[in-house]
């Protein structure tokens, strides 16, 4: 990794300037994660003293893998991220591609586009929570009138979509702009030339707009997946709390139930250890991508 | 020149309308039911417009609360928001900037060792080490305060490296004039990086502002004093605070308050806005 060709010579200025961020590093991020990886081999002594904590291996673990419990919050996890990042990306490259072919109106278009960025994923879901409410929502009204009975408090679908909306809503900003800014970036002479080859506005999008914004899909898709699996505890805990049935207890709201509320430190501890895992690959693949989009 | 297709267009106006309608729709809701007394949501169906109790709602939030239901007034809860916000985004700042000058214009050992570290922090997301974080800030004897409520959170890889990006491209010339002239390294970063960075601070601030605004797991963690409640998590708090079904059109009102300053941000400060979301993520 490079400096400046020339650099100032100090001996102990650069330390100072690094130190703050190191500390605060060492201190709310290395430590509290090494006492994870820690506590994550480690059966909890009991509240009175009397059993002290004991090394055991991975069991908690294999424990973890043989809860059902467990397994159900990864396949929901799984369901709503991929949901989620599904209907998220899908309506902003709508958005994207109309607002594309917009001269004029474009800016205020992108102005309406953008402000749900700046809603906190909570209100997000308090906000759809509420259209939603069986007994008083519009939603539940309207669909009433085409004879489908909607109510989240019991249904486990049900409430798995809601959710997925509201995720999903707040991130449509954010995938807007990139896609916008993907399909700015497409020499126009290439749409030109095919369709002076005769090729329909379909066919165009499909064949030349869509696979030149692919590396900007992809960046996309691991945002979005990181976005769904992390931020998104505020949607979870301020809605539905995991219910109905576990049917939206995704891995972060899990493990903040068993830390806190259950406490269960060992299990949470394997679980943040699995979530840490998973971001680190997420990560490694995201700068990965902009490695390769570096070489363009 | 690509055909231009008038029905298309037109077609295109009608996908955006529909669109901009969902997606404003919620807030719309929203704003609808803070106007309205408590009686219209016993009565079925939420209306689709404004109710006459605007002010009466806003008042009631912003200097009472629901106090039977522990929530303390929403005005508090918004100056919080603010200073920790304002606390989060300036804190990330500085010891970003600060950190990215020290390892673009010096060399010294263990350099990309400290880059490294400064880089785990991407990948440890708070949300993945709840439990042993919360003992760290309680060891510390931080719940219930400001400090435990931004310290923690203003270590920024993002930030570092948008910096050290943005140095990297600062030309030669400027810092090998400054030491000509005798300046010292504080003196160059203060006098020629600082006022060069400004854009970047400014497209950064708001990004970590919003960032710092919303939070929401954290803030309900290390708070138990009602005194130090950030309003985007004290809506979670009217919301099941209470027995019965929420007191929507109060719960309403305040939505729309925790809402309004960081969209206000976004609306004013556009091009900022664009500028440091496409950038932190290069």
């Amino acid at each position: 990794m490079q400096t400046k060709r020339m650099t100032f010579s100090s001996k102990w200025l650069p330390y100072a300037l690094l130190a703050p961020q190191v500390i605060i590093t060492l201190i709310f991020f290395i430590w509290p994660s090494y006492q994870a990886l820690l506590q994550s081999v480690y059966r909890q002594g009991d509240a009175f003293g009397i059993r002290p904590p004991t090394f055991v291996w991975f069991d908690n673990f294999k424990a973890l893998f043989a809860d059902t419990l467990y397994l159900n919050s990864l396949k929901v996890t799984l369901i709503f991220s991929v949901g989620t990042t599904l209907l998220s990306m899908s309506v902003a490259l709508l958005f994207a591609v109309m607002v594309n072919r917009m001269i004029r109106s474009r800016d205020s278009y992108t102005t309406f586009l953008v402000w749900p960025y700046a809603v906190a994923p909570a209100i997000a879901g308090v906000l759809w929570w509420f259209i939603f409410n069986p007994s008083i929502g519009i939603m539940p009204y309207v669909l009433d009138m085409f004879g489908y009975d909607w109510n989240h408090r019991r249904n486990s679908q049900d409430a798995m979509m809601m959710v997925i909306i509201a995720a999903a809503w707040k991130q449509i900003s954010y995938n807007f702009l990139f896609f916008l800014a993907g399909l700015q970036s497409i020499p126009h002479s290439l749409i030109e030339a095919a369709a002076i080859d005769g090729a329909s506005r379909m066919k165009r999008f499909w064949t030349i707009v869509f696979p030149l914004l692919s590396p900007i899909t992809f960046f996309l898709m691991v945002v979005n997946i990181v976005y769904a699996m992390f931020d998104t505890f505020g949607v979870i805990h301020a809605t539905t709390e995991g219910g109905p049935a576990q049917a939206t207890n995704i891995l972060v709201y899990k493990v903040y139930r068993d830390g806190f509320v259950n406490l269960n430190i060992g299990s949470s501890a394997a679980q943040s250890v699995i979530l840490m895992a998973i971001v680190i690959i997420l990560t490694v693949i995201q700068f990965r991508y902009i490695e390769r989009r570096v070489n363009y | 020149m690509v055909e231009n297709n008038r029905w298309g267009n037109i077609l295109a106006h009608i996908i955006l309308i529909l669109g901009v309608a969902i997606v404003v729709f919620p807030v719309y809701v929203a704003i609808i039911a803070s106007t309205h007394p408590p009686g219209t949501f016993v009565r079925g169906v939420m209306p689709l417009l404004p109710g006459p109790n605007a002010i009466e709602n806003y008042t009631t939030v912003v200097t009472q609360g629901r106090s039977q239901a522990g929530t303390p007034p929403i005005g508090g809860m918004l100056w919080n928001s603010f200073i920790m916000a304002m606390a989060i985004t300036i804190g990330k700042l500085s010891i970003s900037i600060i950190s990215a000058f020290a390892i673009v214009y010096f060399k010294f050992p263990f350099r990309i060792f400290f880059f490294w570290v400064i880089f785990l922090t991407l990948m440890l997301p708070v949300e993945v080490r709840i439990v042993p974080t919360f003992q760290v800030v309680a060891d510390l004897g931080m719940l219930n305060s400001f400090a435990g409520l931004s310290i923690p959170l203003i270590a920024s890889a993002t930030a570092t490296f948008l910096f050290r990006q943005f140095f990297m491209t600062v030309p030669e010339e400027l810092m090998e004039a400054a030491r000509v002239d005798g300046a010292g390294p504080m003196k160059f970063f203060k006098d020629i990086l600082l006022p060069l960075s400004i854009t970047n601070i400014a497209a950064l601030f708001v990004i970590m502002f919003i960032y710092g605004w919303n939070q929401y797991l954290w803030p309900l963690l290390i708070t138990t004093d009602p005194e130090y409640y950030t309003i985007v998590m004290g809506i979670q708090r009217m919301v099941t605070g209470g027995d019965s079904e929420p007191l929507w059109h109060l719960v309403m009102a305040t939505v729309v308050l925790a809402a309004l300053p960081p969209v206000l941000v976004i609306l004013f400060m556009q091009r900022l806005f664009v500028k440091g979301l496409t950038e932190t993520e290069k």
